[in-house]
């Protein structure tokens, strides 16, 4: 750094702190202190009071509907957002971009909007011969529209970056077509198409809006884990509401902990 | 033969990047496709490998009608200007992917990629990835790939474009030693004429799509088929409407039957030899002569001195610009 | 390589799942002609729900941007301890559920939370009431202007600034001459992203709320009370409205990111 005068390096260092203080305050106030009292009032009843609330056969019905439906969501739409993206970079047809550009609706559409929409194919009303409503398989249905962008917009990037010499060179040393995707393209796509996924996952375990409508949250059978927080919080149960928030909270992370890996690791092969 | 080019014409929409191209390279042969960039040679050799169609005319490997096979089936090896390394193997797994696909036995792959790594030198590098090697040694580990299934002709995309002078140097010389070693025909493409000079037996000149001239290097340097070719492979300059290599130009302080007379402009010291440049007309014209001949003309700037072919030069007439 | 058959899928994937849907609102919507749209969408309460969101987002996408234009500058241009703590958190709202925000706000500055309690008795109600909505979306949207400016301004370099420096430029002059036109698109683009976001919010806003129509209710709280009151119509006609928003600011960053990549 060039050598500036005194005065002006001194008042560099405290127009930092004042800066990073103010920013840090505003971060406190409006998510870190909110959060720690989420994972606070979750221990109101100690370890044991903590189980029971997440116990409660609503909320782990919730629970585990939430993670195995997030889970199934998150793999189908990796292997469809995998297609769509290699559609969308490989291939060229009239109206692509307008395609491109329609991928990011459920990033851009409320998500009462987006039950709303799905109610209306997939519901009691629908045109179509299918009635979804009040059923497991809605909950999924829910999920796939609001991750669909994920994964697609993931691997997009490393798909137009990959070395096309690379397949080229594969092909030189004779594998075919559909060998050269399975050993050559694939292994470089899979640190995007898993993060893609892992951020699919991560949203679908936090969504409420778009699953009320389509559902109709019944208890025991299409409420989702979010619908139950808000189901705990109205009932005058916050503790309950903290406990299986804080779940919520700690899966998440250690998602987001393992794709944090996975990116290390993929870093350090260039 | 063992790479046979008849009559191949190729365009991208609407702009022609090969004319008529007909071509033997000898079996065994180190072969250069040299000229300038955009002038068609990386095209001719993708062709030659399946990694792009000729619009019309055919290629011939061995004997065999290849212009309709796939990459896969030629059984041509191809060395990228840039690597092309498969990021996430391994050294030893890039070297030995040929053969796996080939699914041939643990075993022989196993030997077969340890034989080539201590080929090029690459032995303790196995377990190392791509990203982990210099451009060097990726290039060297892209050669072992491609030699790793006994490909019947190698082919080599500027193969050194991408590194350091230094570094091309070496690998240039090594690229000799190691064809002498190995003798599977060889065909590599450069811009550099002192690359191309310096390795191949053969060299192809190729510009606007059209090959210009075919020969032994020193063929090639000492009589060129046209103004281009002579221009490309070493330095000219022009008297009387006739290019001359510089070393042929013989000056004197009288005037002599067709000599051009020219006001020198300056005199370079270039270690061993001297260039002496000059103005003629409106033109410019230069001779480099040995530091003796220099000293023993006495030249400074600003002297008059007639400028003429040597009667040994071979002096082409120049095309009108 | 298999070309056609994958592009069927993924189409018709997308025809399912997106296009269809989304396409059968619209025509529901203007089933019963234009004309009951509009009377749907005049009603005093609609019209006081979108007053609602439209001040939450005004508030909350002013906010953010004064966090986020500052937080960035701070993590490209300055070194100070815990800055990778700090940068993990800022994508920390990205990865919680908007009922949990909600839960998070009720909790502290509720009434009879320590510091909601505090302010209640000062005279500043904060849940069930706007100042709660507007906390509860800076929240959602937090990380949005930050990330969006941050590599862009990695990119810009700092030569430019100190360059401005040794010239005598002050700090805020320089910021506002040289560091502030460079990062205009993407400001913009992460703007426009925080907008759409705090349009569309509902989880976060429908648990701090309260859900008092004609007082707190946003517009996706209105889509989705009408709605359980079988009042079809006007959720549908304000749920065009806001899809119809959706796909405008969709097309506005495409744009803005077309001229980044100029």
């Amino acid at each position: 750094m060039t050598a500036l005068p005194l005065a002006r390096r001194r008042e560099f260092r405290l127009g930092t702190g004042l800066g990073l203080g103010t920013a840090v305050l505003y971060l406190s106030l409006i998510v870190l202190i909110p959060l720690a009292a989420v994972v606070w009032r979750s221990t109101d009843g100690g370890w044991g009071g903590f189980w029971t609330a997440v116990n409660r056969p609503d909320s782990w019905s919730a629970l585990k509907l939430t993670v195995l439906a997030s889970a199934v969501v998150a793999l189908v739409n990796m292997v469809m957002g995998t297609i769509i993206a290699w559609v969308l970079v490989r291939d060229s047809f009239p109206g692509k971009s307008i395609v491109d550009a329609l991928i990011d609706l459920p990033f851009a559409l409320p998500t009462i909007v987006a039950g709303l929409v799905l109610l209306s194919l997939y519901g009691t009303s629908s045109p179509l011969p299918v009635n979804l409503a009040y059923t497991r398989v809605s909950v999924g249905v829910a999920l796939l529209f609001v991750t669909l962008p994920f994964v697609v917009r993931t691997v997009q990037p490393v798909l137009l970056e990959l070395d096309r010499d690379m397949e080229q060179a594969a092909y030189s040393l004779g594998a075919a077509p559909a060998t050269t995707f399975r050993r050559i393209i694939l292994p470089n796509l899979a640190p995007a198409m898993i993060s893609g996924a892992g951020l699919a996952f991560t949203r679908a375990i936090a969504e409420y809006g778009a699953t009320n409508l389509l559902t109709g949250s019944i208890p025991l059978k299409t409420q989702v884990a979010a619908v139950n927080i808000v189901g705990r919080i109205e009932s005058d149960d916050p503790t309950g509401a903290a406990a299986v928030s804080t779940l919520l909270l700690a899966i998440a992370f250690v998602v987001l902990l393992g794709l944090d890996l996975v990116q290390r690791r993929s870093a350090r092969h260039g | 033969m063992a790479i046979e080019v008849r009559d191949v014409n190729k365009a991208f929409g609407a702009t022609p990047v090969l004319t008529g191209i007909t071509l033997d390279i000898a079996a065994g042969s180190l072969t250069a496709l040299l000229g300038p960039s955009g002038g068609g040679k990386s095209t001719l050799l993708r062709v030659i490998a399946g990694l792009e169609q000729p619009d019309t005319g055919t290629v011939t490997i061995n004997g065999v009608d290849a212009t309709r096979l796939s990459p896969q089936r030629r059984n041509v090896g191809f060395v990228f200007q840039h690597y092309a390394a498969f990021k996430h193997l391994t050294v030893l797994r890039n070297v030995a992917f040929g053969l796996e696909v080939r699914k041939r036995p643990k075993a022989e792959v196993r030997a077969r990629v340890r034989e080539l790594l201590e080929l090029v030198h690459l032995e303790q590098m196995a377990d190392r990835y791509p990203a982990q090697l210099s451009g060097g040694q990726r290039q060297r580990m892209a050669l072992a790939r491609a030699l790793a299934v006994e490909p019947e002709v190698l082919l080599l995309d500027e193969p050194f474009g991408a590194l350091d002078a230094q570094v091309r140097k070496e690998l240039r010389t090594w690229l000799r030693r190691l064809h002498d070693e190995v003798h599977v025909t060889t065909v590599f493409v450069t811009h550099d004429q002192e690359e191309a000079m310096d390795v191949a037996d053969e060299i192809v000149v190729l510009a606007d799509g059209r090959v210009q001239q075919v020969g032994r290097p020193s063929e090639i340097y000492e009589n060129p088929a046209n103004p281009f070719v002579m221009g490309f492979l070493g330095p000219i300059t022009v008297l009387n409407g006739q290019l001359v290599r510089p070393h042929d130009v013989e000056l004197s302080r009288t005037p002599v039957d067709g000599g051009v007379e020219a006001v020198v402009t300056r005199i370079v010291s270039l270690g061993f030899e001297i260039r002496i440049e000059a103005r003629a007309g409106g033109a410019d014209v230069w001779a480099q002569l040995t530091g003796a001949s220099a000293r023993a003309l006495d030249v400074r700037p600003g002297d008059t001195l007639y400028f003429r072919p040597a009667a040994t030069a071979n002096a082409l007439t120049a095309v009108p610009v | 390589m298999a070309r056609l058959p994958l592009r069927v899928l993924a189409l018709l994937y997308l025809l399912l799942l997106l296009v269809l849907p989304v396409v059968l609102v619209a025509w529901r919507t203007f089933e019963h002609g234009v004309g009951a749209f509009v009377d749907a969408l005049s009603t005093p309460n609609a019209i006081h729900a979108f007053a609602v969101t439209g001040s939450v987002a005004v508030w909350s996408v002013l906010a953010n941007t004064l966090f986020g234009v500052g937080m960035a500058v701070l993590l490209v241009r300055h070194r100070f301890p815990g800055k990778r703590i700090v940068n993990a958190l800022i994508d920390l709202p990205l990865a919680v559920s908007p009922v949990v925000v909600g839960l998070a706000l009720i909790l502290v500055y509720g009434r009879f939370a320590p510091v909601g309690g505090w302010l209640e008795r000062h005279g500043l109600q904060v849940i069930f009431s706007l100042p709660g909505m507007v906390l509860a979306t800076i929240f959602v949207s937090l990380p949005l202007v930050v990330r969006a400016i941050v590599p862009v301004l990695e990119e810009l370099g700092e030569d430019q600034e100190q360059a401005a420096h040794t010239l005598g430029a002050s700090r805020w002059q320089t910021f506002r001459r040289i560091t502030l036109p460079g990062i205009r698109g993407a400001l913009g683009y992460g703007v426009v992203l925080c907008l759409a976001r705090a349009l569309g919010e509902y989880g976060a806003v429908a648990v701090v709320s309260g859900r008092q129509v004609g007082q707190t209710q946003t517009a996706t709280l209105f889509v989705e009370e009408r709605y359980q009151n079988f009042d079809t119509g006007s959720a549908f006609a304000v749920a065009t409205v806001l899809a119809l928003a959706a796909v405008l600011i969709l097309l506005v960053t495409k744009l803005l990111r077309r001229k980044e990549v100029l």
